[in-house]
């Protein structure tokens, strides 16, 4: 992999170590001229003075900490929190490729809805033989209790985080459609707070369209999804509790958008209606934003020994008296396997065809694409269907050989379980260092979209780094970063 | 606010509450114990744990300073200072976004402050540092509640877990010093009785401000008139029975709450005998007797918080 410095930047000593290779670079062409939307922000990178950008990051640290952005660290020092790591420079999209980006998504959500709705019910794209029937059934998110059941609006998915990557042509291209219960909404939108302070005369120059409304349309969307009859409705969101890795956010969400944050043995279902315990007695709950899996909601329904959820709750929203987003069973369109159709399910649906293309894919359950991935076990990403966050992946050119072994008898005994992808060259955006140097780390993006009485997506979304050098993996959990994203007004 | 949420705040400040007068006790006796009295060392320990309501799993046995790292760092007791600390953050944590950032810091201190202190085995001096400290810790927290924290619903959740716990625990040490201590009520005390006294006086932090009242002569009934019926003195069980139907009164204008009569009328009841009884009243009724009742109200009034604002029937709530 040859690398070499942009032209006519080497002598820059923020750029010393900038280096540039096959995957796209958000900041330089492939010709190492720096692309236009970056030149206002290289500028004054390069006009401040290296202290300057150390005492602004460290500034934007305090921030965060005193914000309580953080995570806790259990263990000896029980308690202790740290900051979520994240980097100062933002990356930048242009306008039309915002354009692209949000009619892409648009087209995607509503086809998966539609998708949803018809695996639900009449069944209609597997009795035509565009997805094997097999693919659906075996899907472990399948909820078969969903049969027939009418949610409102249609409406499955209400919120979803799907991640993009950017390939070497410049391409964003889907790698993931998160549909059940999509996080780091909240880091979008505290990089962002953040940021304005750190690098408020670079924001003001750049035109950057605001994402500050996603609480309220968040709101706005739950509400629509209330069930009929219920003009004022309740709406309450429903966390795991305290030891969840992402209580902060479910904290933060319910306490912008003005709701109660609720745990399972808050609600009470009596009658199939659903009520929280309040100290004024039962309330009616309307409308459950909830971010607890559906295996855990309801003990009766799923899982009998979970207590995160409320036993009747299922019940309840079979009768319609409440209205839980996402809804039960959206998985099912979030299984890896069933990812590599979704170009046929936009198709059949939309008679359109898709804006963003999928990440080329194998379905290891085919005997074809198994034999050609188990020969190419060192070249291929290999990821478990059911998995996120970077769990259960085999990443090819990173493996020993033991591992892929491992991963070939997995494969063998369970094919179903697994799907291949080619190792993605994705796009790398320049990123802060701790000497107080500009070097390039790869990124995907995370746009966040919301489907109520419409389609909304705030203009931006999670850019999540992997920080360290030559990594490609970007989840928080195993050493990523992230960043914020700023898409221009032209 | 949900009743899990006014569970949480309410035993946040019932468990630090306790923490505090256990440390007091500790603190105070430990102090005494360097004066030979006519009390022996077991005597008046035996009377700090009795006063404490004879936490289970920890026994005098024979060592003062023992017993009192037991009390503060037993990990094994519901009743060490140092589990209530962690009940008292635990619960402040399930609650963390209706409680202010500062209060939540100022708790998250005073947990690492204990937690060193046990992984640090001390020393006899060491505890007479050590012990202030927490009263210190609980006292911060509680300035930084009432001025950071709204004084609505929740704060009121705050306010009836402290002072119940308050009058509670008043009228636990009352009860014990008055079978243990107390003879006769005419008698003159002595000058290791007098330290007793003191010693029972300090333990409600009362020492100075009951000799702002009666000055430096201490006789059981005036002591007894001041720990039960004062209106002023924030340590005594009338203050502490006054501030807790205030918060009452306040939560359930504030939660809309209609099942309240039963509460309302045990808590008032008990405000209004501590109000208008006289020590006179007190001494017709027996001060034993009548303090075992305040404790009984007390429970009475626990359980019929939970009864109605956090473990209520659904069928109850429905009929409503």
């Amino acid at each position: 992999m040859s690398t070499t410095l942009p032209q006519g930047h080497s002598q820059n000593p923020l750029l010393r170590e900038y280096g540039l290779d096959r995957a796209y670079d958000e900041m330089f062409g492939a010709d190492g001229e720096i692309r236009p939307q970056y030149e206002a922000l290289l500028k004054v990178l390069t006009s401040l003075p290296p202290e300057e950008l150390q005492r602004r990051k460290h500034y934007a640290d305090v921030s965060f900490l005193m914000q309580g952005i953080t995570f806790t660290v259990y263990g000896q020092e029980e308690g202790t929190e740290r900051i979520f790591p994240y980097d100062l420079l933002p990356r930048l999209i242009s306008a039309e490729e915002w354009d692209r980006i949000e009619r892409g998504l648009t087209q995607r959500i509503t086809a998966l809805n539609l998708f949803l709705h018809d695996v639900y019910h009449e069944g209609k794209i597997l009795a035509e033989g565009v997805i094997p029937r097999e693919i659906v059934y075996s899907c472990q998110h399948f909820r078969r209790q969903m049969r027939g059941l009418q949610v409102p609006r249609n409406v499955y998915v209400a919120v979803a985080g799907t991640d993009l990557l950017r390939m070497e042509n410049g391409e964003y291209v889907v790698l993931e459609d998160n549909l059940r219960v999509p996080s780091g909404v909240s880091y979008m939108l505290n990089n962002r707070r953040v940021l304005k302070r750190t690098l408020p005369h670079l924001f003001r120059s750049y035109g950057v369209r605001p994402i500050e409304n996603y609480t309220q349309a968040l709101l706005g969307t739950l509400r629509s999804l209330a069930p009929e009859g219920r003009p004022e409705p309740s709406i309450v969101l429903l966390t795991p509790g305290v030891y969840n890795s992402a209580y902060f956010e479910h904290t933060y969400l319910a306490r912008q958008m003005g709701i109660e944050l609720v745990e399972g043995r808050d609600l009470v279902v009596h009658d199939n209606i659903v009520y929280m315990r309040t100290t004024g007695g039962l309330k009616r709950v309307d409308v459950i934003y909830r971010r607890v899996d559906d295996d855990f909601i309801d003990p009766l329904s799923f899982r009998p020994d979970t207590i995160l959820g409320a036993p009747g709750l299922f019940n309840a929203y079979r009768a319609g008296n409440v209205t839980l987003a996402n809804a039960f069973g959206t998985g099912v369109a979030d299984d890896k396997a069933l990812y590599a159709y979704v170009p046929q399910i936009i198709r059949f649906y939309l008679d359109q065809d898709p804006i963003l293309n999928n990440v080329e894919t194998y379905i290891l359950a085919d005997a074809k694409h198994r034999q050609h991935a188990l020969a190419n076990l060192d070249k291929l990403v290999v990821k478990a269907v059911g998995e996120s966050g970077g769990y259960g992946m085999l990443i090819g050119p990173h493996s020993t050989k033991e591992e892929r072994e491992e991963f070939r008898q997995r494969i063998e005994a369970n094919p179903r379980n697994y799907i291949a992808q080619p190792t993605l060259a994705f796009s790398r955006a320049p990123c802060f260092q701790e000497d107080g140097s500009i070097e390039p780390r790869h990124v995907d993006l995370r746009p966040y979209i919301l489907f109520g009485d419409k389609v909304t997506i705030v203009p931006g979304g999670l850019t999540r780094v992997a920080l360290r050098k030559g990594s490609l993996v970007v989840n928080s959990s195993q050493g990523g970063g992230s960043k914020d994203t700023w898409v221009l007004r032209q | 606010m949900l009743s899990r949420v006014a569970e949480s705040l309410y035993w946040t400040s019932r468990y630090l509450e306790r923490a505090e007068h256990t440390v007091r006790l500790l603190d105070i006796n430990l102090g005494l114990m360097l004066d030979k009295s006519h009390t022996s060392a077991e005597r008046r320990w035996l009377l700090v744990l009795a006063a404490l309501g004879n936490p289970p799993h920890i026994k005098w046995e024979g060592d003062a300073y023992r017993l009192v790292q037991d009390l503060c760092f037993d990990a094994t007791s519901q009743a060490s200072v140092v589990n209530c600390i962690i009940a008292a953050r635990e619960n402040a944590r399930q609650v963390r976004e209706e409680i202010s950032t500062d209060q939540w810091q100022r708790l998250n201190r005073l947990f690492h402050d204990v937690s060193r202190a046990r992984a640090e085995r001390y020393s006899d001096l060491q505890f007479a540092e050590f012990l202030p400290t927490v009263i210190d810790g609980v006292h911060l927290f509680q300035g930084v509640t009432d001025s950071t924290l709204s004084h609505r619903e929740g704060w009121e959740f705050l306010q009836v877990g402290r002072f119940l716990e308050r009058a509670s625990a008043t009228a636990m040490l009352l009860d014990v010093y008055h079978r243990e201590v107390v003879r006769s009520p005419e008698e003159s005390v002595d000058a290791y009785e007098y330290l007793e006294w003191v010693g029972m006086l300090r333990s409600c932090t009362a020492f100075e401000a009951y000799c702002k009242v009666y000055t430096a002569d201490l006789t059981y009934e005036r002591m007894l008139e001041f720990l039960l019926l004062n209106s002023n003195f924030p340590h005594s069980i009338r203050y502490s029975v006054d501030q807790l139907h205030r918060s009452l009164t306040s939560v359930q204008q504030q939660s809309h709450q209609l099942n309240v009569d039963e509460l309302m009328r045990v808590s008032g009841k008990l405000r209004t005998l501590l109000g208008y009884d006289q020590i006179s009243d007190v001494f017709a009724a027996g001060p034993g007797n009548y303090l075992r009742r305040i404790l009984q109200e007390c429970h009475r009034i626990h359980d019929l918080i939970y009864e109605v604002y956090i473990q209520y029937s659904v069928q109850t709530a429905l009929a409503l």
